[in-house]
């Protein structure tokens, strides 16, 4: 067999071996591991504190129901999401093994499966609450989906920045379930978690730099370096953590919150100083800034579900208002 | 034509394709799980319709 014979050869089983088969081979789990159930558990989450913070009431089935409607959303974004980035998640050893690089589902099973998603999440929102909370939860996927993972994600550093908005939006979508509109208290929420997010992703992005680098993902530290993302996280952090009080000064948050922000904040923002003070070349964290990057990562995630779950109980048990556990109500 | 023993034993051609036991078991499981989801809206308009209409159902003039 010549060369040129042998090339063509090996094309021929490359080309077979990752042409998508011809019926559907992916399992229950491959589908469902397409909705990123862990992101959604975390949308749920803080969906229904929006809900529960909203200044009205719902039918709790009907409650129940809009969150399914939102959470499936949810599912529905990260679908297509992975529907999208199904080349970025081959080369990085993250998420080289979901279904679609994997090769268990197809691309166009993939966008099928979220369009059909998207579709139904948005109509049965709007039949069980009102039509503005289906509209803002479109808005959402299309944000999620077309802002973030199509246009940012691979052209700006500040992707996540923005992009973050789509992770803060569910409080606000929960309100709006309950009440037909937003509050100044469901921007809050919006707010604190959209603040939140780059130090959060950022801490991982300096850990991971060399899988976004390899996957082409111009994350804040392969772009401005690692010096200039320790910085930003410093920065956000020192905004992020004060907004987080506003609840308690609006009286929509009690003493666990007041515990869960304040104590919170403070390992919030000595983490992120610690960050920021741990040297390293321009490109590497050195061993000392690896492990407090990941610490970070961890912390902040507890933080953020510390403040929520604290607005949760509050809500749930009756607890009043930081004012009125103190003596000087005038104050507050 | 391709080597059915190197593909697991699934057969790709001109008369069609025949899956491999393992295949056949997914694809069942996922029509089990697309009919108890048809069957779970189903049920949760149902549910809905009742929770929506409430009191209301009884309110109406003899």
């Amino acid at each position: 067999m010549t060369a040129v014979t042998e090339e063509w050869a090996e094309r021929e089983r490359t080309a077979q071996a990752e042409a998508p088969p011809l019926v559907s081979t992916g399992s229950v789990r491959d589908f469902i591991s397409l909705l990123k159930p862990r992101v959604m558990s975390l949308v749920v989450f803080t969906a229904l504190v929006g809900m529960l913070v909203a200044p009205g009431a719902i039918n709790p089935v009907v409650g129940a129901i809009a969150l399914l409607s939102i959470a499936v959303g949810a599912g529905a974004s990260g679908c297509l999401n992975m529907w999208w980035d199904a080349d970025i998640d081959k080369v990085m050893t993250r998420t080289r093994n979901r279904p679609i690089p994997g090769g268990r589902i197809t691309g166009a099973e993939a966008l099928t499966f979220g369009l059909t998603l998207s579709f139904w999440a948005v109509f049965v929102l709007g039949v069980a609450t009102n039509w503005f909370a289906a509209a803002f939860l479109a808005f959402t996927i299309f944000f999620y989906v077309g802002i973030y993972s199509i246009w940012l994600k691979r052209s700006t550093p500040q992707n996540i920045v923005i992009g973050g908005a789509a992770g803060a939006f569910p409080p606000m979508v929960g309100e709006a379930a309950v009440t037909g509109s937003v509050s100044i208290d469901g921007f809050v929420l919006f707010l604190i978690i959209f603040l939140w997010t780059p130090p959060h992703f950022w801490a991982l992005a300096l850990v991971k730099s060399e899988d976004y680098a390899r996957a082409g993902v111009p994350m804040m530290p392969i772009v401005a370096g690692q010096a200039s993302t320790r910085l930003q996280i410093l920065l956000y952090t020192l905004v992020v953590v004060p907004v987080a009080t506003i609840p308690l000064w609006r009286d929509a948050g009690g003493p666990l919150y007041a515990f869960a922000s304040i104590a919170g904040g403070a390992g919030m923002l000595w983490l992120a100083f610690t960050l920021w003070r741990s040297g390293g070349d321009r490109v590497a964290l050195n061993p000392y800034g690896v492990r407090t990057a990941w610490r970070l990562f961890g912390f902040s995630i507890m933080y953020l579900f510390a403040l929520f779950a604290a607005l949760l109980v509050e809500h749930v048990t009756g607890l009043g208002p930081i004012g009125n556990f103190l003596p000087a109500r005038g104050l507050w | 034509m391709e080597n059915p023993v190197a593909n697991g034993g699934r057969r790709d051609d001109a008369e069609g394709v025949s899956l491999t036991p393992a295949e056949s078991h997914r694809r069942h499981t996922r029509n089990v799980a697309i009919g108890v989801a048809l069957g779970f809206l189903f049920l949760l308009f149902y549910v809905l319709t009742i929770a929506r209409l409430g009191s209301n159902v009884l309110n109406r003039p003899l």
